[in-house]
């Protein structure tokens, strides 16, 4: 299936509560298949088509702030005119889901695939000190794995988390193997997983509110300091990547998304000639692989990022390895994918025939 | 085993599907398989393809820029494509509105007279089951009972009922391949 179904079954898989969204290119196969797979008279589960994206981002708040499990998915303009709400969700600790499905930009720019969100969504992207966890898939099975490992993140760090895909992985079909279905929480399971939740006060419990204002600096800033101790607590515990062929490689490429298969191709092909390469995949884009990007630099000549956008990961790989090894980008835009051999060309340019 | 196929014509003949089906049948085989479309707003009349790999190993770019096998429904797609087809590769090719044919020699060119034989069958609609037919024959990844099996899985439960004729088109063009 492509991999914006298996987003979709795996939503229903998951046992999410909610799904709120509007239909954008690459990704509206999402609202499409939950329309069509009608969870609503299966496991109870909500799909509603909104009248705009601010309004899907603002429902999923809603359902948030209750301790549902809610998810909203869109394409890059769609997930501009959600920062208000994302930045609302951080700053008021909920979890949530939201899926990103890049196409080039900027503005309404082109249906197809980009990357061009990755300081978006790696850099905050609304205002105010806040991150996303931020989980790029490579293949459609990582689609549907995403979401499960999505939710969890987000409720285990009442945080909203991003899956960040492109065109090419929403849009491509291959062999995936769907997780079982689970329950949907009980309304007990919420009260006792998300003790912060407003589920209508009964008895003596404390009055639960969910809101990001504070007018009390000194306590707007304790709140801060408190998310910021969850970043660190996040950048501890869960950063994730894939690393192919390092331990002999004299380079290095660096890509995340469809776009490191690609890569991973270009390698195979250079081995062949002889050219020993290495790939490390950022999986988390946010807590960022900083160390893994660094150990597998340590003998190498040169680091190519490659991604579809002018160069933006490519920030955050030169803080790994602190400019001691020469890294360069390569980069299509406006919806052009590389090939294997732009690639390897790109490669050999920078570092070899230069 | 590995191939690396783009199918290339006009929307609305059916390139997608064809490849859709044949990653199906692939699936159905045990085969690892990635289907990539060239998306877009282009409905029947513009041009259309899709990058198919079957593998028996897990498969990495899904994005291409040369091929094992072509097949061809259109000039534009010729063009673009006839000079991506990997040395020893097979470029299948329905010269049907096609006023250049195909001039490598280190290739193995196959021309099928897909349209004509739809025409001939008086069924339009399976006129890419044909040309699937004559990938099956230069190609054979898949036997035709995982593409039948395929077809199941591809198409809606309503047209099920034709299936018969998309496999006697399939056979068809097994046969139109000298």
């Amino acid at each position: 299936m492509k991999g914006n179904e298996a987003i979709a079954h795996a939503a229903i898989r998951y046992g999410a509560d909610g799904y709120f969204g509007y239909p954008i290119t690459p990704q509206s196969e999402v609202l499409e298949t939950l329309e069509a797979l009608m969870p609503w008279e299966t496991t109870g589960m909500v799909v509603l088509q909104a009248e705009s994206e601010v309004s899907s981002i603002n429902m999923v708040y809603g359902g948030a702030a209750t301790g549902k499990a809610v998810m909203t998915s869109s394409s890059s303009p769609g997930v501009s005119l959600m920062q208000e709400g994302i930045s609302y969700l951080a700053a008021s600790e909920l979890p949530a889901l939201i899926v990103n499905v890049m196409r080039g930009g900027p503005g309404l720019g082109t249906i197809h695939p980009s990357q061009s969100d990755y300081f978006q969504a790696t850099k905050g992207g609304g205002h105010g000190d806040y991150h996303l966890i931020v989980l790029a898939p490579s293949t459609v099975q990582e689609m549907a794995d995403f979401v499960a490992l999505g939710f969890d993140l987000a409720f285990k760090y009442r945080t909203p988390s991003m899956i960040l895909a492109d065109g090419i992985v929403g849009q491509m079909m291959e062999k995936v193997v769907l997780p079982p279905q689970r329950p949907r929480r009980t309304a007990e399971q919420i009260k006792e997983q998300c003790p912060w939740a407003v589920t209508g006060r009964e008895g003596s419990r404390k009055r639960n509110v969910v809101t990001s204002l504070e007018l009390d600096s000194a306590v707007m800033e304790k709140n801060n300091e408190r998310f910021q101790r969850t970043y660190r607590e996040i950048e501890k515990n869960e950063v994730r990547y894939e690393a192919r062929y390092t331990e002999d490689a004299d380079y290095l490429i660096v890509a995340f998304g469809s776009i490191a298969r690609i890569c991973l191709k270009a390698i195979e092909d250079a081995r062949k000639e002889g050219i020993k390469i290495g790939l490390v995949r950022p999986i988390t884009l946010w807590p960022f692989p900083f160390d893994a990007i660094r150990e597998a630099a340590r003998n190498v000549k040169g680091i190519l990022c490659v991604e579809i956008n002018a160069g933006q990961m490519i920030e955050d790989v030169r803080l790994a390895v602190s400019d001691r090894v020469p890294v360069c980008h390569f980069g299509r835009m406006g919806g052009i994918v590389p090939n294997p051999q732009e690639v390897l060309d790109a490669l050999k340019k920078d570092f070899i025939n230069k | 085993m590995k191939d690396e196929i783009i199918i290339a014509g006009f929307g609305g003949q059916g390139v997608l599907s064809m490849g859709k089906i044949l990653a199906y049948a692939a699936l159905e085989n045990n085969l690892e398989v990635t289907w990539m479309p060239s998306y877009g707003p282009e409905q029947r009349g513009g041009t259309a393809n899709v990058t198919v790999i079957l593998s028996d190993e897990p498969i990495s770019s899904p994005v291409l820029d040369t091929y094992d096998t072509a097949v061809i429904l259109n000039q534009q797609s010729l063009d673009k494509f006839e000079g991506k087809v990997k040395p020893g590769g097979v470029l299948i090719y329905d010269p049907y509105g096609i006023h250049r044919a195909p001039t490598r020699t280190d290739i193995t060119v196959v021309s099928v007279d897909a349209m004509e034989a739809t025409i001939e069958m008086g069924q339009a609609k399976s006129y890419n089951m044909i040309l699937l037919g004559a990938l099956l024959k230069m190609r054979p990844d898949v036997p035709v009972e995982a593409v039948v099996r395929g077809l199941k899985k591809a198409l809606p439960e309503r047209h099920h009922h034709l299936i018969p004729v998309n496999e006697a088109a399939i056979r068809r063009g097994m046969d139109l391949v000298k």
